[in-house]
């Protein structure tokens, strides 16, 4: 059994150099408060791990099913105030109202589903992009309870520590891009889910006509995209103590969009990439404020246009390579497959 | 009555609607003619208003060459931009959506970065103000709707009655067989996205005397161009048009009539955008296409 997970270890993750870097890189950010307990560095890097589910849900739902959703901050924003409300009026604790936050996102989600379903392409991208937008006005619309444009404060923390927040951010951050990587991955035997996904964004009509039902699984995809998008953005609250507008406004859906494409959309590892590469970025570029989001940008168009598939995408390309013949990932530089030894070139 | 409610409501409701048409129109056209969601679009509009504002107050020039001026430098900046950022990624949509993005910031940043973040004036074309029924309506309104409306003629008698504008329009429907046919479809794009452009530019320089200009002033109406070309129909330069009146009403009667309007203006607008794809998925005059309906 142990032998049978080393092999499957050995196979899977050390000859594939995108696994292996993958797993060096958890397993630093694991080991990270070790090196440094510096409350800054933590808290710049508890944001950035729950940006990345957030990031990652985006690629989810619009990567892997085609609908580019331009209003994803409505999950986040739906989660952090039912989070918010459900901790100030009700005292509930972080540890109830996270799973609450993300299943009233999760219905929040459905509900989008029923206009969403009808359209297509940049239709559908911009009636998402009117969802938070139309909550954002009837939050700043009733302040008596929504807190209008200061939002509710004082929530209660995640926990006392920062560390312990790190650690929690940390994990469920793990375990959200591990389950959604899982659902996603096309050639796994465990979920059908997959190749599913990768079957309606390819074609839906022919997805269609071998009997798979399409409408469920967008509906499914939206779901999970706002599950996950929901547990970001109850996170979010308890560490900043704060539900406000910020969390339905167009930046923060735009910002996922930004940090998924960046890294490579249709990836799940690219969004990873994306948030880890911009927004610790865009924090350390507060050494020059006037010119910070000019740089920015600039780096955005740079970097796109030289690689307009995304960063993540474009270093994968450079050291991977799928084995013509039996479409196994090898490293680039090997000259037949590992396993079929197909040459490679 | 009249003199204090109805008739400013109809003036606002006519300026909104006209900045409204010139900006949806050239972001329907680009969309209908490469396919792309140019979200930098606004941002051209923006700089037109600081270039009205730079050329008068700070360059010293009398309105109407500062507007010429300015109207210049912003359509080249726009077709500049096309030709370096946004030509050589077009085949890959997200990356532009991103793209026009950042370039809509950098626009931002560079504003804010000459001018600061202060609400900024320009000089009227026309000073005066015209009595009618009691009620007064300045010149300068006056000039800009009818500059406005001019364009708009202009635009629509370029595309159906010149040889460039059949080459645009039959380029929008189907680019394969626009090329099979001699049309040249690259600077088909470049000149769309000028034409685009110079729109965007006319509305900012025509509008800076009478509304505020500041570095965000981009981001608001790029969310209302979005829902008028939804609600008109992507890429239907008549539905841009309407769709782009409808919300003006609409935003107008909000703001006049009901309390906290200004809050909840947008949100009036993106519901009816919503209610109207609810019931026709293509938007007013859209055409909808058989692989993409389902």
């Amino acid at each position: 059994m142990i032998r049978r997970l080393l092999k499957d270890f050995q196979g899977d993750v050390i000859a594939i150099p995108g696994r292996l870097i993958a797993l060096v890189f958890f397993l630093l950010i694991f080991i990270l408060p070790a090196i440094t307990k510096d409350p800054y560095i933590l808290r710049i890097l508890i944001f950035t791990n729950i940006f990345v589910i957030f990031a990652v849900s985006w690629d989810f739902l619009s990567g892997y099913t085609g609908q580019v959703n331009f209003g994803h901050a409505l999950f986040f924003g739906v989660a952090a105030y039912t989070a918010g409300m459900l901790n100030h009026y009700f005292n509930l604790q972080p540890w109830a109202t996270i799973p609450i936050g993300a299943i009233g996102a999760v219905i929040i989600g459905v509900l989008t589903c029923f206009p969403a379903l009808r359209l297509r392409g940049p239709y559908l991208s911009l009636v998402t992009l009117a969802f938070p937008l139309i909550l954002l006005a009837v939050i700043k619309a009733f302040p008596d309870v929504t807190g209008g444009e200061h939002g509710i404060s004082g929530l209660t923390r995640l926990s006392e520590s920062r560390v312990t927040e790190y650690y929690i951010s940390v994990i469920v951050m793990t375990i959200s891009v591990l389950i959604m990587w899982k659902l996603t991955d096309a050639k796994s035997g465990l979920v059908r889910t997959g190749i599913i996904l990768h079957a309606i964004r390819e074609d839906e009509i022919a997805a269609r006509a071998t009997g798979i039902n399409t409408i469920n699984y967008k509906i499914l995809a939206f779901a999970i995209g706002g599950f996950f998008a929901g547990i970001a953005g109850a996170l979010y609250t308890h560490v900043m103590r704060i539900a406000g507008p910020s969390t339905l406004e167009m930046t923060l859906s735009f910002n996922a969009v930004i940090w998924c494409v960046f890294g490579g959309i249709v990836s799940i590892y690219g969004p990873v990439f994306g948030v880890y590469f911009l927004y610790p970025l865009l924090e350390g570029l507060r050494v020059m404020p006037e010119i910070r989001f000019l740089v920015f940008a600039a780096i955005i168009i740079a970097v796109l246009l030289f690689m307009p598939e995304g960063i993540a995408v474009w270093i994968r390309d450079k050291i991977e390579r799928e084995c013509p013949r039996c479409k196994l990932s090898n490293v680039a530089w090997r000259h037949e497959c590992r396993a079929c030894g197909a040459s490679l070139r | 009555m009249f003199q204090t409610l109805i008739m400013p409501m109809i003036l606002q409701a006519l300026l909104t609607g006209g900045v409204y048409a010139l900006l949806a129109v050239g972001f329907s056209l680009i969309f209908g003619v490469a396919r792309m969601l140019n979200l930098a679009h606004t941002a051209f509009f923006m700089l037109a208003a600081y270039g009205m504002y730079y050329f008068t107050y700070r360059a010293g020039l009398s309105p109407v060459p500062a507007m010429v001026v300015s109207l210049i430098l912003t359509t080249g900046i726009g077709a500049a931009s096309y030709k370096l950022f946004i030509d050589r990624i077009r085949e890959h949509h997200v990356a532009v959506l991103l793209v026009t993005i950042a370039l809509a910031m950098v626009f931002q940043e560079f504003m804010l970065l000459g001018f600061g973040a202060h609400f900024r004036e320009s000089p009227p074309l026309m000073s005066g103000v015209w009595q009618i029924l009691g009620v007064r309506i300045t010149y300068q309104q006056l000039l800009s709707l009818g500059i406005m409306l001019l364009v708009l003629v202009t635009v629509w008698l370029l595309l159906s009655r010149t040889k460039m504008g059949i080459a645009v329009r039959a380029t929008a429907q189907d680019t394969e067989i626009a090329g099979l046919m001699g049309i040249t479809v690259p600077t088909v794009l470049l000149v769309t996205m000028t034409i685009a452009t110079a729109l965007a530019a006319i509305a900012g320089a025509v509008i800076a005397p009478l509304w505020t200009t500041y570095p965000y002033m981009w981001l608001n109406p790029l969310v209302m161009v979005m829902v008028i070309v939804v609600l008109g129909g992507l890429g239907s330069i008549k539905g841009s048009i309407i769709g782009a009146f409808i919300i003006a009403i609409v935003e107008t009667l909000i703001v006049f009539l009901v309390p906290a309007g200004a809050f909840l203006k947008l949100a009036f607008s993106l519901l009816i955008m919503v209610i109207v794809l609810i019931v026709r998925p293509e938007g007013l005059y859209g055409v909808a296409f058989e692989e993409e309906r389902l």
